[in-house]
């Protein structure tokens, strides 16, 4: 293990101190101090490292990043995961917007609430297929333009109005699936939500997710499960299959 | 009410006299517009389906067959062309958004072929390329302002500024961005053959990176859109820079999409998406809504990559272009590349194509006015795309202030196509713009690479031609180096724009 004092540092000092720590076959790396700096563990390729991080890191942390852990002992900014294809972020606080964007595999968990856009254009291929759980409330656009994956919202927390998402969720989503746990409206999805209910089965396919996210936290599963949970799917696979004149 | 019929746009005319039923013709098509008549015993043409792209007029052995325009005549008016008249008809019988492919063809966006260059005569002379060097060999990135030396003896000389990544170029021209699904994988290969032979670059488009594209990496450009399809860690490592792509000439300000039934299993695998799904591209990146933005963009490649590659930053000439690519350049971008209105595209809706962006012409002009003005014009090199057609257009570009060009559609057309505009119905019968196996083998990627090949031979043949006609012997003495150039037919508030005299003005 390797301990890393970040404290002052700009980020592409710190940054080029975890890659000589990989470089020399460090498998478990620290971070002290962490401000705000960008970037932590992007374009890291490797399924045997775990980073852990003491302190606020910066804006995409994990970007591109292929296999590593990443432990946050707090809050995180914006960008987290972007465009990430494997490896497992786990976050004990909030996180801000875009969570997960074009994330195309591993998976990130967040403790308490997110911003804006999360999970915004993520996808899934063969094997890779991206989970993000989020604890809490999540805000506007939630799984905006969604190619693939899994998004759960488990409302554990609501936000001053008592809601769990935000408005205008999923547009444009052409694959995946998101599941929220409590209540939703007609005109936050954009359409009716009587027959979107979980069913025994679709709550099978989340059940390890969610036990990693109650382990991980420290929740009670069986009391999380005893909530309703509704299923958001696209309306088609093919939003722009007849837009146009050939 | 009486469907209208829109006329064929060509005329397959057949000499029945030469033709010697060998049924060629009627094989090759993929639109199916020729058939043969068993009982006559002739072969015909059903015109309404030829889409023009004269492939059975190359391929029939007794040359029985001219591919013609249909002069529809409707009453002539100014305001009515038939091309108006039959976009009407078409949405009025589909309610659809009209696509089309390749640039604009429309007249009133060229400004090259209203340039001219100039030329020693007497009071100095000019070089014979054949008897002395010409250098154009050119170099892409961030060049630094002053360089610090750390040590210098009689042997050596230390730098210890870290010098930028830089990409070397032996000709100032490089093939475009066209993804795999655009373009087929044996016309990608052509291009980066050529690119090799040349020292080159070849740009891998938006659609990710086929397995037998990677040993090209030396001579590769890789693309980051919107879509991020095909990007990790290994792709953005793969190749010899970067570029991200926010727009492109022929559809600024929208995004795209590669519909389902063309994501085929090769291309679900380059994209890394499930087969037959859209694979759509939003108008913006959603982690880009703003100059400190892309930097973070930027920099987050960078950092992935190690500061190993150089970072480009594409765009589409619009109006604000001079103030937009300032900001690329202090965001922290090696090179910009601009693609004006000319710029080809495999699909695009035609009102955009057509309608929206400004002639590339411009917009190096203003760009390159603009970073001059600001004094960080060496922090970034400017590579332009869109419209690009020969040696004479890189020649100009580069004097209004290029450091390098994209070629797209010319390289194609070295490839075989005719520019028929159907590229979005994905079954060029030149093996281009399609998927379809017994097309695509019609592209022999050698041959196509010889071509790609020997039109850039010839361009560089031509560019120390006229080089040496003006007395110069470095692109370097070219590169933005306007009073080479004077305008002819040009207003004066163009002329001013373009930073250039008018044609009889002399120093
Ligand atoms: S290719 Fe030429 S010769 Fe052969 S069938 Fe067609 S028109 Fe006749
Ligand atoms: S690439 Fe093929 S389909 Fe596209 S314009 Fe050229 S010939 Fe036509």
């Amino acid at each position: 293990m390797v301990r890393i004092d970040a404290g002052g540092l700009h980020y592409k000092v710190l940054n080029e101190k975890i890659w000589e720590a990989v470089d020399s076959g460090e498998k478990e790396i620290v971070l002290d101090n962490v401000c705000g700096q960008r970037y932590i563990g992007a374009g890291i390729k490797s399924r045997d490292i775990k980073i852990e991080i003491n302190g606020v890191p910066g804006n995409d942390l994990g970007a591109f990043m292929d296999g590593p852990t990443i432990i946050v002992n707090s809050n995180c900014q914006d960008g987290t995961g972007n465009t990430m294809n494997d490896g497992k972020i786990i976050i004990n606080g909030d996180c801000g917007d875009i969570l997960g964007f074009s994330m195309r595999g591993g998976q990130i968990y967040v403790k308490g609430n997110a911003g804006y856009r999360v999970g915004i254009h993520m996808k899934s291929y063969k094997d890779n297929f991206p989970v993000l759980v989020i604890g809490g409330f999540v805000r506007d656009f939630l799984g905006e333009y969604m190619a693939g994956g899994i998004l759960i919202v488990l409302g554990l927390e609501k936000d001053r109005d008592g809601k769990v998402i935000g408005n205008f969720v999923k547009t444009g989503m052409h694959g995946g699936e998101i599941f929220i746990r409590g209540e939703i409206e007609e005109r936050q999805i954009g359409e009716k939500t009587e027959d979107l209910l979980a069913t025994e089965e679709d709550l099978l396919r989340i059940e390890p997710y969610v036990k990693e996210y109650c382990e991980l936290f420290k929740y009670d599963y069986a009391e999380i499960m005893n909530e309703k949970f509704y299923k958001l799917k696209p309306l088609t696979h093919r939003p722009y299959g007849r837009l146009y004149a050939y | 009410m009486a469907k209208t019929r829109t006329p064929p746009e060509f005329i397959l005319e057949r000499d029945d006299y030469k033709c010697i039923r060998c049924l060629v013709c009627v094989r090759v098509c993929s639109y199916g517009a020729n058939f043969y008549d068993e009982k006559e015993n002739r072969v015909y043409t059903e015109n309404s389906k030829c889409v023009g792209c004269h492939f059975c007029e190359a391929v029939c052995p007794t040359e029985a067959i001219t591919v013609k325009r249909n002069k529809f005549d409707i009453k002539p008016s100014a305001h009515w062309t038939s091309e108006e008249l039959f976009d009407v008809i078409k949405q009025a019988e589909t309610g659809g958004i009209l696509l089309t492919s390749m640039g604009n063809d429309k007249p009133q966006f060229n400004y090259f072929d209203r340039l001219v260059l100039n030329a020693s005569q007497v009071t100095n002379p000019s070089i014979d390329p054949l008897r002395e060097p010409m250098e154009i060999r050119t170099y892409l990135g961030k060049k630094d302002a002053y360089l610090e030396i750390f040590e210098e003896n009689e042997s050596q000389v230390i730098l210890k500024t870290e010098v930028s990544q830089q990409l070397k170029l032996e000709i100032p021209v490089m093939f475009s961005a066209m993804s795999y699904g655009s373009i087929s994988l044996n016309a990608i290969k052509s291009l980066a053959r050529a690119a090799e032979t040349m020292g080159t670059f070849f740009n891998t488009g938006e659609g990710g990176l086929h397995k037998d594209l990677k040993r090209f990496g030396k001579n590769m450009i890789v693309q980051c859109a919107s879509g991020r399809f095909g990007v990790d860690i290994d792709y953005l490592n793969s190749g010899a820079a970067v570029e991200i792509k926010i727009g492109q000439g022929a559809k600024p300000g929208i995004g795209g999409h590669l519909p389902g039934e063309k994501v085929t299993e090769a291309i679900s695998e380059t994209r890394m998406i499930p087969v037959g799904t859209d694979a759509i591209s939003p108008a913006p990146h959603h982690d880009i809504y703003s100059i400190e933005d892309l930097r973070q963009l930027i920099f987050a490649i960078k950092e992935a990559t190690r500061y190993k590659k150089p970072v480009g930053v594409k765009i589409a000439a619009v109006h604000n272009v001079a103030a937009i690519a300032s900001g690329i350049v202090r965001a922290g971008a090696d090179f910009v590349t601009i693609d004006g209105i000319r710029g080809g595209t495999g699909a695009t809706p035609k009102i955009t194509r057509d309608h929206v962006g400004i002639p590339i012409e411009f917009a190096i002009a203003v760009v390159d006015q603009r970073l001059r003005e600001e004094g960080i014009r060496h922090m970034a090199s400017v590579v332009v795309a869109g419209g690009i057609r020969k040696s004479a257009d890189v020649v100009k570009a580069i004097a209004l202030g290029a450091d390098a060009v994209y070629i797209g559609t010319t390289a194609l057309v070295s490839l075989g196509c005719h520019l028929c505009q159907r590229c979005y119905l994905g079954k060029c019968n030149w093996g281009i713009a399609t998927q379809d196996p017994k097309l695509v083998k019609r592209l022999n990627p050698e041959i196509g690479a010889r071509r790609a090949s020997n039109l850039l031979k010839a361009w560089t043949l031509e560019i120390k031609e006229i080089l040496g006609g003006m007395g110069i012997n470095a692109i370097e003495s070219l590169r933005g180096n306007r009073e080479v150039l004077r305008g002819v037919g040009l207003n004066e508030r163009e002329l001013q724009i373009l930073g250039i005299k008018a044609a009889g003005e002399a120093w």
